[in-house]
Formats: structure tokens, C-alpha cells, sequence
């Protein structure tokens, strides 16, 4: 049982250790505004990964939620700014599709036995079309709804901006952590990311949670894109691109297993927040071009996924040792 | 040669249209300045990223580069950690969109840092930003149409190869191209078809211009890219006609396979579109830091090309 906390703490010892690498070299690390900061950039990635990691830990993935984002952005834009909707009317609506969206794909999933992979793919087609389809413009959302949202803000002492966004982050990252520990749902998931079979005969409705799951991941991803439209006061159909490997990076980075059943949602909140730090890094570096960011996330992939290999044959490892003295027994006989 | 005279006046209302930095005893040396860049997509932006670090290097400012990897995300967080540590003096911008950025152009204000935006727009307030650096893409057009006004003397039927229609150097070459035949009764656009900046495209569209009209008709084309220019250059020699001699070539951006046409005397003249937004940037940050008042835009003027020589003159 151990080794389940394990690739927590090694995940929290890296960021440790990076923070304070990077406190050393630059003193606004030791800043509210650099924590600030990453809070605030980093919550359209840390809000749908937060939801993914119930997919993971249920043994399934979504590669939607890039895509998610960027349609809700562009939908806001386009409802608020050229039809004149009141944004709180068109984020209603727009959460309301998300989780449709997602519900969709949690029946496809169970229902047609189709991979996950497949169906969250055209998912992401789907939604990124969408997005291009509604308009290739890059529109400013000027709507004093959004003024009064960009004037919640903490200031601290010493600078720091505690914005929405970043408050936004933190209160899906209790409530992340609520529904898996403290949630028939949460346990549910567990009990499918072990063995599905094994939860169906435990009396886990399979088909509900599954759908559950995959609306929920949704309904983050589109309430991502809300808290980033609100950030940046826009929407445009390019953003995001990608963004849904960045937020299985950040639950993988996290110590969620892919295999499933194994992981914590604080972990992903700390795995999406490495990438941020490398790269306030390198931007106050200057000198280092930002692409370092792709090879040290992936070097940390490459050791976290291994770790997690060393950690799952644990067992078969041990029954190697063991094997010697059983051959000599047969022998002897 | 009775037009000359038209000539050299549109020559001289260029060269008071052009926008000339002032040239300054102050170059910024010392100054800490971060320059957020779109990404390294193309052979032009990554052209414009050295310009830029080589004019920082040689003004000895301290220049902090982020490649934002085509993401608005990555160049939002830059700008943000940049304000939080508070070690620039300034920051230039080469936003990848135009909207998106009344926040942190105005925290970037609150923090007393100036920006100055280079390349594309942003559709801020103005007060948000210092200046804005940018190609001058009329001034292109302008500067092709006087050159051909004096290859020809003022008399010629023109093929026209546009850019994609609605693209902002699309229709600023062919405004500024406009305005100055307008001038020359003898200078008529006879075909005007667009080949959305691609070469395939350009080669597709001059067939059909040679296949409409006559040939001999034809004296020049004007391409709004060097890449449709090639791409005309191949029809036309596809078509028994020898470019650059029966037809007339002119294009823009100086790309590296236009001089190999040059080389090759298969096309005329081609118009820069300059990678150098570094000095006048950095030109503005100074002049703000030392409280002047700037113009919200400062256009930034390529040069035409006939040969490689003189371009490799001014590029060393």
C-alpha cells in the first residue's frame, strides 16, 4: 500500500527541489506573484486535468479537453460579443453542452465497447472543428461582466495578484479531492481503475460511472475555458492546441498510473505546476530557448512512467528471487 | 522619358512617407528588455528573432528571449514572470493574436514597464502600449509600382497575382501599388486574380492570365509575393515566353529563392519585407524612457532589390 503514496512524494520532492533551484537563481520565485502566476496561467491546464485524472485513474483517457477549451472560448466570445447574451446566461448554456459533450462519449465508451482513445480523439476533431467552424476570428470580449470578474482580485503585500482564475484553480482542487476520497463516485472510480470486472462484480455501476466520469472531465474542460476566456478577456479558435497532452503530462508528471486505480488529484495539481515553473525559469533566463521545457517534461515523463513499470512488476521482481530455491527443490526430487 | 519628373517626385513624397529612426547617441545600452516572439514557424520569423538579438548584442542591451511556441499562453505567463521580477526595463511583443491582451498590457502598465508591439496588431487601447513596430506593407506596394512606372516609362498592362483576399499584406500592397500607377495614365491592372501567397497557386493563376490574353499583351506581372512570383516565372517559361524580358516581374519579402531568380535574370525586382523591427523598437524604448512622445505606429520600409550584391551589401 505504500507504494501508492510513492510517486506522490517523488513528485513533490522534484518540485520541491525545483522551486528552490529556481529561488536560488531568481528572488521573485520566493514571491506571492511568481505563485500568483503560476495559479493564475496554469488553471485552464490544472482545472481539466484535475478531471482527467478520474479518467486516468478509471483506466480511460481524454484527449479532448484542448479542444473543449478552445470551443467554449470561442462560443463565449461569439454569444456574448455578436448576439449580446449576458455571459452568465452563455456560460450556463456552454457547461450545459460540455457536460452533454462528454456524457456522449461516456456512452460511446461503455455502450458501442469502443476505446476510449478513439472516441475522445474524434472528440477532439470535433470540438477544435466546431471551434474553426463558429469563426476563424480572434475576438475581444469587451462586456463589463468581465470587468467586474477581472476586479476580483487579492493583492498581496508584496505584489502578488490572487485573481479569480487562480481562485477558480484552488477551490476545483478541493472539490477534486472531495469527490475522490470522500464520494461513493471517487471510490467507484478506484474500484474500476483496479479491475473493471472485478468492480462490476463488486456492484459498481460501470455504465453510470463511466458516463459520470467523462462528463465530468467535460465539464471541467469547458469550465476551463470559461476561467480562461475571463482571464483574457477573448476567444480565438487557435488557443489551446495541445493542451490536452499538457494535461495528461500534468497527471502522469502527478503520479497517476495510465494503467489506472492508482493516484492522487494533488499530485496533479503539482504536476501541472512543474512545467509552469520551468518556464518562468527559462523566460527570466532569457538565454535558454524555451524548447528545454519540451525535453525536461519529457525526460520527467520518461522517469516517471518508468518508475511506475518498476512499482507495477514489483511483484513478478520478487518471484524472480524467489525461483532459484524452488528449481533446486524439483531438482532434488 | 517625360514622366521622369513624376518619378522623382513620387520618389521624394516616399522618402518623407518612409519613417526614418532618429538617430540617437543613446542606444539603450545597458537596458534589460524581454522580447516575447510568436515562435520560430517560418524562415522570415526566425530571420526577424536573430535581427532582433543581433541588434540587441550589438547595442549591448541585455535581451531575455522567449520562444512562446505559437501558444498566447506561453507568451501571457513570459510577460507575467517578467513583471513579477521586475528586472526589465521594458518589454517588446510579437503578439501570435490580436486580442487577448488588455490584461496584461495593463498590468505591464501598472508595473511602470513599457511595451512595444512589433509585427502583428493587438487590438488594445492604444494608451496600453507604446508604439507599434511593423512592416509598412503600402509603402511595399508603392515602392514595386515606382520601380515598374520606371522600368517601363510609365506604360503598362499589368497582371496582377494577389495576395489571400482580406489578408492585411494583401491589401495594403495593392492599395499602395494603386495610388501610385494612378499617377501614370499609361500603367492599367488588365487581370487581377488571387493566389493566396502560394506558389502552385501563383503558377495556376499566370497560365490563366496567358491563356486570356494575349501574351504580348502582357508586359508585366506584379506578384504581392515573392512565392506566387516564382510560380508565375514557370508558366511563363512553360509558355514559350522568357520571364524577366517578355514579362516583367516584380514581387515582395526577398525570400532566399528570389535571388536564385534574380541569378538567373528570370525575374526583375523584389521589395524586402524587413526582418530589422529590432532598432526602431528599440529605438522607441529609449525615446519613452527618456519621456518623448511617440507616433502609435512606426512603419517599418524594406528596400527594393535588383540583385543579390546589394542585398548582400546591406545584410553583410
Amino acid at each position: 500500500m505504500k507504494s501508492r503514496v510513492f510517486p506522490l512524494l517523488i513528485t513533490f520532492v522534484v518540485f520541491v527541489l525545483l522551486y528552490l533551484f529556481c529561488l536560488s537563481r531568481f528572488d521573485s520565485f520566493g514571491t506571492t506573484k511568481v505563485i500568483c502566476n503560476l495559479l493564475r496561467n496554469y488553471a485552464y491546464l490544472g482545472i481539466p486535468a484535475i478531471g482527467v485524472t478520474f479518467v486516468i485513474l478509471s483506466g480511460g483517457i481524454d484527449l479532448s479537453s484542448g479542444s473543449i477549451i478552445a470551443f467554449t472560448g470561442v462560443f463565449c466570445a461569439l454569444m456574448i460579443e455578436r448576439n449580446g447574451m449576458h455571459p452568465l446566461v452563455v456560460f450556463a448554456l456552454i457547461l450545459s453542452i460540455g457536460t452533454a459533450f462528454g456524457m456522449m462519449m461516456g456512452v460511446f465508451i461503455h455502450y458501442f465497447k469502443i476505446p476510449a482513445f478513439i472516441v475522445t480523439l474524434s472528440g477532439m476533431f470535433l470540438a477544435r472543428g466546431g471551434a474553426y467552424v463558429l469563426t476563424t476570428d480572434s475576438i475581444s470580449i469587451r462586456h463589463p461582466f468581465y470587468d467586474e470578474v477581472s476586479k476580483i482580485v487579492y493583492i498581496f503585500p508584496d505584489g502578488g495578484r490572487f485573481t479569480f482564475a487562480a481562485g477558480a484553480f484552488l477551490a476545483v482542487l478541493v472539490l477534486g479531492i472531495f469527490l475522490a476520497h470522500f464520494t461513493r463516485f471517487g471510490r467507484n472510480v478506484y474500484a474500476m481503475g483496479g479491475n473493471e470486472t472485478g468492480a462490476l462484480l463488486l456492484g459498481v455501476p460501470v455504465g453510470r460511472t463511466t458516463i459520470g466520469i467523462y462528463a465530468l472531465s467535460s465539464f471541467l474542460a469547458t469550465f476551463a475555458g470559461i476561467i480562461l476566456s475571463l482571464s483574457k478577456h477573448s476567444g480565438d479558435s487557435t488557443i489551446a492546441m495541445g493542451a490536452e497532452m499538457d494535461v495528461i503530462t500534468g497527471v502522469v508528471i502527478g503520479g497517476t498510473l495510465l494503467t489506472g486505480g492508482v493516484g492522487y488529484v494533488i499530485g496533479t495539481f503539482i504536476g501541472t505546476l512543474v512545467p509552469g515553473v520551468i518556464h518562468t525559469y527559462l523566460t527570466l533566463d532569457g538565454s535558454l530557448t524555451p524548447w528545454w521545457i519540451k525535453i525536461i517534461v519529457g525526460t520527467l515523463l520518461l522517469v516517471f512512467i518508468g518508475l511506475q513499470k518498476l512499482l507495477g512488476s514489483q511483484f513478478d521482481f520478487f518471484k524472480l528471487f524467489r525461483r532459484p530455491p524452488l528449481r533446486a527443490e524439483q531438482q532434488a526430487q | 522619358m517625360r514622366h521622369i519628373k513624376w518619378v522623382v517626385l513620387v520618389l521624394v513624397a516616399l522618402s518623407l512617407v518612409a519613417p526614418l529612426a532618429v538617430a540617437q547617441e543613446d542606444t539603450g545600452e545597458g537596458l534589460t528588455i524581454g522580447f516575447s516572439q510568436i515562435g520560430s514557424e517560418s524562415a522570415w520569423r526566425t530571420s526577424f528573432t536573430n535581427a532582433v538579438k543581433a541588434e540587441a548584442e550589438a547595442r549591448g542591451i541585455n535581451l531575455l528571449f522567449s520562444d512562446a511556441q505559437q501558444e498566447q499562453e506561453n507568451q501571457i505567463a513570459a510577460m507575467q514572470a517578467w513583471i513579477a521580477q521586475g528586472d526589465v526595463d521594458a518589454i517588446v511583443l510579437a503578439p501570435v493574436v490580436v486580442s487577448g491582451w488588455d490584461v496584461v498590457l495593463q498590468e505591464a502598465k501598472d508595473a511602470g514597464i513599457p511595451v512595444v508591439i512589433v509585427d502583428r496588431n493587438v487590438d488594445s487601447d492604444p494608451s496600453l502600449f507604446v508604439t507599434r513596430v511593423s512592416s509598412d506593407f503600402v509603402h511595399e506596394g508603392r515602392l514595386a509600382a515606382a520601380w515598374l512606372v520606371q522600368a517601363t516609362s510609365g506604360q503598362c498592362n499589368i497582371v496582377e497575382l494577389y495576395g489571400t483576399v482580406g489578408s492585411a499584406a494583401a491589401e495594403d500592397r495593392n492599395q499602395g501599388f494603386n495610388e501610385v500607377i494612378a499617377l501614370f495614365p499609361g500603367m492599367k491592372i488588365i487581370r487581377s486574380e488571387t493566389g493566396n501567397f502560394v506558389r502552385t497557386e501563383g503558377k495556376q493563376v499566370m497560365e490563366s492570365f496567358l491563356s486570356a490574353e494575349d501574351p504580348a499583351n502582357i508586359c508585366a506581372v506584379w506578384a504581392h509575393n515573392d512565392d506566387m512570383a516564382i510560380g508565375a516565372i514557370e508558366a511563363i517559361k512553360e509558355a514559350g515566353l522568357v520571364p524577366a524580358k517578355d514579362i516583367l516581374i516584380v514581387s515582395v519579402d526577398a525570400i532566399p529563392d528570389i535571388f536564385d531568380s534574380l541569378d538567373a535574370g528570370e525575374t526583375n525586382a523584389t521589395v524586402e519585407l524587413s526582418p530589422f523591427m529590432g532598432a526602431p523598437a528599440f529605438d522607441a524604448v529609449v525615446s519613452y524612457l527618456n519621456g518623448e512622445e511617440l507616433p502609435k505606429w512606426v512603419p517599418v520600409a524594406g528596400k527594393l532589390y535588383t540583385d543579390r550584391a546589394a542585398y548582400d551589401a546591406d545584410h553583410q
